[in-house]
């Protein structure tokens, strides 16, 4: 049984091809499997094990490194509030308790309906916006307390259409046409020079390769 | 007063009179758009890279002197020269895993101009006869995720990307990838091993860099979002007009983010090597000063991983070897910014607390040290800080980096600075980068420390217990 559902397991295929070493492709292929059921299951690593010709133990290896990956079931939004210096000089830290004390759970807690996960975490990149944080990683900058209730209120009431559901990153994908591409091959069969470096043998000091 | 007002589609860009190499295109709302690009000079220095030889390229980068701006600083050009030659295949890896705290030039830049690094992409591969170049997005950041996959898209369907690109004999793939959530793979080394499928834990170097052993055991140039963004504008304008920009020392523009307590923190374009740190706090076209006019206590000048400085260093320019040689670097660009309302011990544990949260687990004094350090910190915040502990911290820290840690001046008792780098025991700078907040606020503010380790600053003082017994404190 196949854990990708039809469509994911044909661009699971596509990304795999992007890759020198199938094994290259096992965090996008965690991604993918996130974005299909919201988190990461056993038969997703399974499955993601055949396809990369590794190990499930050697794709839970990795994807266990990862923050993002989740391997039990989370919020279908989770608010990272982010608690660095240059949010906590202007009020992070207060946002995250704000958060806590409003859905009654604490960082990396999930609600009882299955709504919302809250994480306290490292610097999101949006510094001279502080106090920030990002729903399903969609920015949300310059929050006040009251900004963070309405935020919360119109994902409650379905109107935070912005916002995908929690696993789904990159709304738009690479895609190469058959054709287009120079050709992805594994490293011990591109030994050759690349040919627009002979343009270097007419000149006496093109010494590269 | 002139105005100068945020970016309304490039959040925290602010547009001024400075240079313009890398952030051209930002005030455009469609700046991301192929259409957009090529009616603003894009892929011209492709077109004009591909009219000359490769070596020739590689000569113009390295005559031009653009220095990485992902935090070495080290240049591009002579980074490019140490692949074997022969050793074929050869790997761009670009490093879009931004996460230094702080910092996010390259967001900005993969975000409102991709097509501008994937030509800095196309040019770097063509110099160097570069067989598929590998984009490393951030996990966290859907939005450069899709306008990079977008603009790839385009560029393959126009023939900038792929297989005889301009309908030459160049042919090249770019795969667009995303990280999933750790700093650390921001370390080159540890990049590739995440690329190749693993956890990302840096490999031992020296001997073996990335250059001569990399993706895959291949020569492998792993290069910054705004160092290869700088590519384009070089092959249209020149070397010389490069170097008209910035400094003798520290040629072209650069991108830096203030954040903290300033009246307008934001992403500027300076002149490398020119502006001050005054400049940018105080300057009408930059920061516009601190907060409520409050005095500045001190400032982290280049990422959570840079020494502090305090208000005698305001003048230095952001030149890196200037800043180096004053105890700090410039690393990545990130400037935090802090008044005098701030509590030293806190502001420290919380950059401590995000470098024991992101050790790998690697090596052992940064696994181990780290979190000892974010521990120690947080009783001292706590008011259970024991009299042993400022010299306990210290010595963790000497555990990680032996030697005199790199430390800005301090006049006020008569103190030398230490020149950056650090000495490390770990294989990879991290463990050695959370002591930089350690050492620069216990040998400034030391008295904030005891203060609260004797409680001076919550409880009054009383008088000593009338006993010859030793007293237990803490």
């Amino acid at each position: 049984m196949s854990y990708f559902n039809a469509d994911n397991l044909e661009t699971a295929h596509e990304i795999i091809s992007r890759y020198p070493r199938k094994k290259s492709a096992l965090i996008p292929l965690l991604h993918l499997a996130q974005e299909q059921e919201g988190w990461v299951t056993d038969d997703a690593m399974r499955q993601i094990a055949e396809l990369t010709d590794t190990t499930p133990a050697e794709v839970k290896g990795t994807g266990s490194f990862y923050e993002m990956f989740k391997f039990h079931p989370v919020g279908t939004y989770m608010i990272n509030v982010c608690t660095n210096l240059a949010c906590q000089l202007l009020g992070g830290e207060e946002l995250l308790a704000h958060a806590e004390e409003t859905l009654g759970i604490k960082a990396g807690g999930t609600t009882a309906d299955g709504m919302f996960t809250i994480e306290d975490v490292e610097c999101i990149a949006a510094c001279t916006e502080a106090p920030c944080l990002q729903v399903n990683y969609r920015y949300k900058l310059r929050l006040t307390t009251d900004d963070l209730d309405q935020l919360i209120d119109d994902i409650r009431n379905g109107r935070a259409t912005d916002i995908p559901e929690h696993g789904t990153l990159g709304l738009v994908r690479q895609h190469v046409p058959a054709d287009a591409g120079a050709g992805i091959v594994a490293p011990e069969q591109a030994t050759e020079r690349p040919v627009w470096l002979a343009r270097n043998d007419a000149v006496a000091e093109g010494g590269e390769g | 007063m002139p105005t100068y007002d945020y970016v309304p589609h490039a959040p925290g860009y602010v547009d001024n009179d400075g240079p313009k190499i890398v952030t051209s295109r930002f005030v455009h709302e469609d700046s991301h758009t192929l259409e957009r690009y090529e009616a603003t000079n894009g892929y011209e220095g492709l077109h004009r890279a591909l009219d000359r030889t490769p070596a020739d390229v590689h000569e113009e980068v390295r005559d031009a002197v653009v220095l990485g701006r992902g935090g070495a600083g080290f240049p591009a050009g002579v980074k490019w020269g140490f692949m074997p030659p022969g050793k074929f295949p050869y790997y761009l890896v670009v490093n879009g895993d931004e996460s230094e705290p702080g910092t996010y030039k390259d967001r900005l830049l993969m975000e409102r101009d991709p097509h501008q690094l994937i030509e800095g992409c196309l040019i770097t591969c063509y110099a160097l006869g570069l067989s598929q170049c590998f984009l490393y997005v951030r996990g966290e950041m859907p939005a450069a995720q899709e306008n990079l996959a977008q603009a790839l898209n385009e560029a393959y369907a126009k023939g900038y990307v792929g297989k005889n690109i301009m309908g030459t004999e160049f042919s090249v793939d770019i795969t667009l990838t995303w990280g999933a959530g750790a700093y650390i793979v921001g370390e080159e080394t540890a990049l590739i091993e995440s690329l190749e499928g693993n956890r990302g834990m840096p490999r031992l170097k020296p001997p073996f860099f990335p250059a001569a052993i990399g993706l895959y055991g291949q020569p492998t140039i792993v290069n910054n979002v705004e160092t290869l963004s700088n590519l384009p504008w070089l092959l249209v304008n020149g070397s010389e007009q490069y170097k008209a920009h910035g400094s003798e020392a520290s040629p072209g523009s650069r991108m830096v983010t203030v954040s903290g307590h300033v009246n307008r923190p934001g992403v500027f374009e300076i002149e490398q090597g020119v502006t001050t740190f005054r400049d940018l706090f105080y300057g009408d076209n930059f920061c516009r000063g601190i907060r409520n006019d409050n005095e500045l206590k001190m400032f982290v000048p280049g990422g959570g991983s840079a020494p502090w400085f305090f208000p005698e260093q305001l003048d230095l320019p952001l030149e890196g070897r200037t800043v180096g040689a004053e105890g700090s670097m410039l690393g990545s660009g990130a400037i935090m910014v802090m008044d005098e309302t701030t509590d030293a011990v806190k502001a420290a544990l919380r950059l401590v607390r995000f470098y024991a949260r992101e050790s790998c687990g690697k090596c052992t004094p940064c696994r181990e040290g780290t979190t000892w350090e974010e521990r120690i910190l947080q009783r001292i915040l706590d008011g259970e800080g024991r009299p042993s502990d400022i010299d306990k911290l210290l010595d963790i820290a000497d555990n990680i980096s032996p030697g005199p840690y790199p430390v800005a001046a301090d006049p006020s008792q008569g103190l030398a600075a230490v020149p950056f780098p650090p000495k490390q025991t770990t294989i990879c700078p991290l463990g050695p980068s959370s002591v930089a907040p350690i050492t620069s606020t216990i040998r400034r503010f030391r008295h904030e420390y005891e203060a609260k380790i004797t409680k001076r600053d919550s409880i009054p003082v009383m008088a000593a217990p009338m006993s010859s017994d030793p007293v237990e404190v803490g």
